[in-house]
């Protein structure tokens, strides 16, 4: 032991005398663990959210029982199937509005309420007759009593009309979820006797046993899943977050693989030393190990702090995308798990050992006696490039493989993985192709050098420059792709947005009150009925949407493909157009039909963009839908206006009407809001896009100072022989510049590639739509522009040294001592 | 103390076969210095390597203190070398990141057996007392070599083996070394076997071997 422990110190002492290889190696650590913990707490965060609000209230953990055609059905059911020995709870849900903030109100009935979704316990923690008893009780998420600005006792109203019951905060309950005794659910939400859902306790029966209707309503049984709701429309979000904070941490063991290669190199005299004065290979590869196991964990446990903060300075901005695209309810406080501590460590430690994997294999195969020799390098390194090529090569046609045979969101990415992987490894074999080619046209002894000797620092660099190469075409196909889709979103609101003004009226009466109010007026163009209901098929939810017959509709709408009469049939009831989304997942293109329930049946006749929204939808003639589900509520109505008269009609409304910002809204103020849910949600993307460009900057800053001193060698007998410090120093910028020139304009049309895949393979897989590829010249223009100034200012450090290095330092280079 | 018995290596290329050594053999008794010479290529170093278990023969045997140590698995000879052999090699080989005390215990403190008197003594003979703070890149050449030699001896092995020890100094300097090697040598105990370009230094220690074509003579 004691022997081990002095091995592990004169290991140790390297670093001492090395701090800037020590510093680099943990920032590589540092870098690696933080990205990739700060995104995992957020994803944890999100799962655990979506967890807790499932988990109390029925989400898909359990089996329930739903009204495949309508929203709610009657309770009666409920009763009918209780006394057939069922064990079913019925739950009301609605979306409501309180102190300006949407929320899911539950109503719930306690005590049939099934013991796996944990509620009863939720309940019981207060006081079961106080829940049930008038006033009753509204359970709500402490950190939504704080949003909301509410102290408990208080009740607020909902929708600016019915009075909630005393507030109650409940720590176990997700944030943005009221829940209340579901009689006075149905009474607040004026739905007397109607229910969203049956929830099914444990038992021994299945759907086969279930009659045929119940009450008179044709319930389908919705089967558990492991998965909720919520869960699986944020899957592909959550993804992508992933493959971010998987890139960084790739980015970062670069920056780990360079030090300790470097390292490696430097300490190989003094471990031959050890094994020369009776160190055992066994022994030696053991401190090894545990001397990088106790860096990672070092670096670990900084780089989990710093995840810590990252992931609380992003946190709002995931939080306002979860909510703007799926209405999911993020907590607004970190609150982490020991697993996330313990994976995070074991990253960095599993990322430090796989990044110093070629290095222990070479010590452990380390010769005693093996003596460099400048050929033999020459030759190993050709061989190492050959099978380098050959393996990009590989990489290529494993991409392309899972490209034509791969059919998940998975593959997509195991597509865009071998694609940046492939390039990444080709890139030292291209960079020195282009080497040589420039060493043959070279004239002049130091020209001739200049090539010869970057060729020499490839291999030095070549990790540095996979990583800016991977950063950057990251960025640039982000990049493309977020601006093709900001564009396309962009024309694709001024389509969906056909209407001057928005109104969502409170209810029915107020709704026919409105109408009365907007058909005496002569400012008003046109009033556009809109209705939209909601159903399953193929056990998603799907929405119906149903639009007047209007010219606004025809011109404006964004049809992606449509049938030449789609219009005139659609709005002859027999027909109907499908999103994009919906389209690629039940496989359905313009001539197909499509049985929406038992007595309905469409033509499709056309297929149009609905890109953000996660479910998929159907536009179908409004008189049809109220046909069809005369339930359907009719509050909402869009407005033609001139423009001058808009602001007039806005004000009058909100005034005679008292409607309030989520009723009322014109096409502008709506754009405006989309626009701004768009760009909150590629916020996150935006700023992992821009660590991880930093890590590769920060990679190539520490590969140049830590190959700086090992240069001095190649550097010195120039500066003998009669070259300046300065014009030395002028050279090594040339080279460093040159070679992430070189790798900067490869990184763009491999930037466009993965924009390709991302907006051809991932998007589809993720979101259901496509969208048309475009290209940003100015844009490319810029990134390479940040690409250079970031190699800049990694080079110049270590050039600035040399410039100024004292010439003693140099001529110790050829003192005998050395 | 040890004993070469028709020793043999050869080293393969692709163009061909080297037979660097065949069937070498000789012996060197406690506290006599042997010098072994021989031209460039002629197999002094690799024998030197062979005898401290830092390579393989093809055949043969070495037998250090009356055990054979020939086919040794690595961790034996490793602990052979930790506690038995002090190694001096042309290129001084310290650890620069060690100071020069650390560097003169580094060996001991592996084998186990540090003695603080002999330290001292190796110190004050090396003229190293002065220089126990510095790194390894702060002293001279000869002071490195004197430094190495410490470390060698420090442990007081049965055997120092040194290749070349004097390979990078000047004739002073060369001298004032192969001159401390000698005298510690003597006053530890241990037996020496140099190898050496330099006649002269040759013919100052006990005994002298010459290598050619593969064989001693």
């Amino acid at each position: 032991m004691r022997r081990a422990l002095w091995v592990l110190a004169v290991l140790l002492s390297h670093w001492r005398r090395h701090p800037l290889q020590l510093a680099t190696l943990l920032v590589g650590l540092i870098a690696a663990t933080a990205l990739w913990s700060g995104v995992q707490a957020l994803n944890q965060q999100a799962r655990t959210s979506y967890d807790r609000a499932a988990a109390l209230f029925g989400g898909t953990r359990v089996a329930m029982l739903i009204d495949p055609a309508h929203a709610t059905f009657p309770q009666a059911a409920f009763i009918e199937l209780r006394r057939a020995g069922w064990p079913v709870s019925p739950v009301l849900e609605q979306r409501v509005e309180v102190g300006g903030r949407a929320l899911r109100l539950i109503g719930i009935e306690p005590v049939t309420m099934p013991a796996e979704t944990a509620a009863g316990a939720a309940v019981g923690r207060g006081d079961l007759h106080a829940f049930v008893a008038p006033p009753g009780r509204t359970l709500i998420a402490p950190e939504t009593l704080r949003d909301l600005g509410l102290r408990p006792g208080a009740t607020p109203r909902i929708d600016r009309s019915a009075e909630l019951p005393p507030l109650q905060p409940q720590p176990q309950l997700a944030p943005g979820v009221l829940i209340v005794d579901i009689g006075m659910a149905q009474r607040v939400l004026d739905r007397p006797g109607l229910v969203s859902r049956l929830l099914v306790g444990h038992t021994t029966r299945n759907a086969a046993e279930l009659p045929e209707t119940v009450a008179g309503t044709h319930l389908q049984w919705v089967a558990p899943d492991g998965e909720t709701d919520l869960a699986r429309l944020t899957d592909s979000f959550h993804l992508n977050l992933t493959a971010f904070g998987l890139l960084s941490f790739l980015v970062g063991l670069f920056i780990v693989n360079s030090a300790i290669g470097l390292a490696f190199e430097q300490r190989r005299p003094t471990l031959r030393t050890l094994r020369a004065c009776g160190v055992s290979v066994r022994l030696l590869n053991v401190v090894v190990v545990a001397e990088l196991v106790f860096l990672a964990l070092v670096g670990g446990l900084v780089g989990l702090v710093c995840g810590y903060v990252i992931a609380a300075a992003l946190l709002p901005d995931v939080a306002a995308s979860l909510r703007g695209l799926y209405g999911a309810q993020l907590p607004g406080a970190l609150a982490l798990q020991p697993r996330w501590w313990l994976a995070g460590i074991a990253m960095s430690v599993g990322g430090a050992l796989a990044a110093a994997t070629a290095s222990l294999v070479r010590m452990a195969r380390l010769p005693l006696l093996a003596a460099a020799q400048p050929d033999a390098w020459r030759q190993a390194q050709r061989r190492w490039l050959s099978r380098q090529g050959a393996l990009a090569a590989l990489m290529l046609i494993a991409a392309g493989g899972v490209l034509l045979f791969g059919d998940s969101l998975l593959a997509g990415f195991a597509v865009l993985a071998a694609l940046l992987l492939a390039a990444a490894l080709a890139l030292p074999v291209v960079l020195d192709g282009a080497l040589q080619l420039a060493a043959k046209g070279a004239r002049g002894a130091l020209s001739a050098w200049f090539w010869a000797d970057s060729r020499q620092q490839l291999p030095g660099l070549s990790l540095a420059l996979m990583a800016l190469l991977l950063a950057l075409a990251v960025n640039v196909g982000v990049g493309t792709m977020v601006r093709s889709f900001s564009v396309t979103f962009t024309r694709w609101l001024d389509g969906r947005l056909a209407a001057d003004i928005y109104v969502s009226a409170a209810n029915e009466t107020q709704a026919a009150e409105i109408r009365r109010w907007l058909a005496a007026r002569d400012d008003i163009g046109a009033v556009l009925p809109g209705a939209r209901t909601e159903i399953r098929i193929g056990g998603a939810p799907v929405q119906i949407m149903g639009v007047a017959d209007h010219a606004t509709y025809r011109d404006n709408w964004p049809l992606l493909r449509a049938a030449a009469d789609g219009w005139d049939r659609m709005h002859r009831g027999g027909a109907a157009f499908v999103s994009e989304q919906l389209s690629r997942r039940l496989h359905l293109g313009v001539g197909d039909r499509l049985r929406i329930d038992d007595d309905w049946s469409v033509d499709v006749v056309g297929v149009y963009g609905d890109y953000g929204n996660p479910k998929g939808q159907l536009a179908v003639d409004i008189d049809a839908l109220l046909r069809h589900f005369p339930e359907t509520p009719q509050t909402r109505f869009g407005l033609l206006v001139a423009p001058e008269h808009i602001a007039g009609v806005l004000a009058a409304l909100r005034e005679k009407f008292h409607l309030d910002a989520r009723q009322l809204a014109d096409q502008a103020t709506v754009k405006a809001e989309s626009k701004r849910i768009f760009n909150r949600t590629f916020a996150v993307t935006a700023a992992l896009n821009t660590f991880t460009l930093g890590v590769a900057g920060v990679a190539l800053l520490t590969s140049l100072m830590t190959l700086s001193g090992s240069r001095l060698p190649q550097l010195a007998p120039l500066w003998a022989i009669g070259l300046t410090r300065r014009r030395l120093a002028a050279i090594e910028l040339m080279k460093t510049m040159a070679v992430a020139c070189v790798t900067a304009l490869l990184a763009l049309p491999l930037g466009l590639v993965v924009a390709w895949c991302l907006i051809a393979v991932v998007n589809i897989k993720a979101f259901g739509w496509r969208l048309p590829f475009q290209v940003f010249p100015a844009q490319l223009l810029e990134l390479l522009g940040v690409a250079m100034v970031a190699a800049l200012l990694a080079t110049l450090p270590p050039v600035l040294r040399l410039a100024r290095m004292q010439p003693a330092t140099l001529i110790r280079i050829f003192a005998n001592e050395r | 103390m040890l004993k070469v018995v028709n020793l043999s290596k050869s080293y393969r290329s692709a163009q061909e076969t080297v037979e660097v050594l065949r069937g070498v053999g000789l012996a060197v008794a406690p506290g006599e210095s042997v010098a072994l010479t021989g031209e460039s290529g002629s197999g002094k170093s690799t024998l030197l390597h062979l005898i401290a278990g830092l390579d393989q023969a093809d055949g043969g045997e070495v037998w250090i203190e009356g055990a054979c140590v020939t086919g040794l698995p690595d961790v034996r000879r490793a602990a052979l070398r930790r506690a038995r052999l002090g190694l001096v090699f042309q290129q001084f080989n310290l650890v620069p990141s060690l100071s020069v005390a650390d560097n003169l215990v580094f060996q001991a403190r592996l084998a186990g057996r540090s003695d603080p008197a002999w330290l001292a003594e190796l110190s004050a003979r090396l003229g190293l007392d002065a220089l126990l703070k510095r790194y390894p890149e702060q002293l001279s050449g000869g002071q490195q070599q004197r430094l190495a030699i410490g470390r060698a001896l420090a442990v007081k092995p049965a055997l120092l083996l040194a290749d070349e020890p004097t390979g990078n100094l000047d004739e002073v300097t060369a001298d004032e070394v192969v001159g401390l090697l000698r005298d510690l040598v003597a006053r530890s105990g241990c037996g020496l076997l140099m190898v050496t370009h330099s006649t002269r230094l040759a013919l100052r220690l006990d005994r002298r071997l010459h290598l050619r074509g593969g064989r001693l003579t």
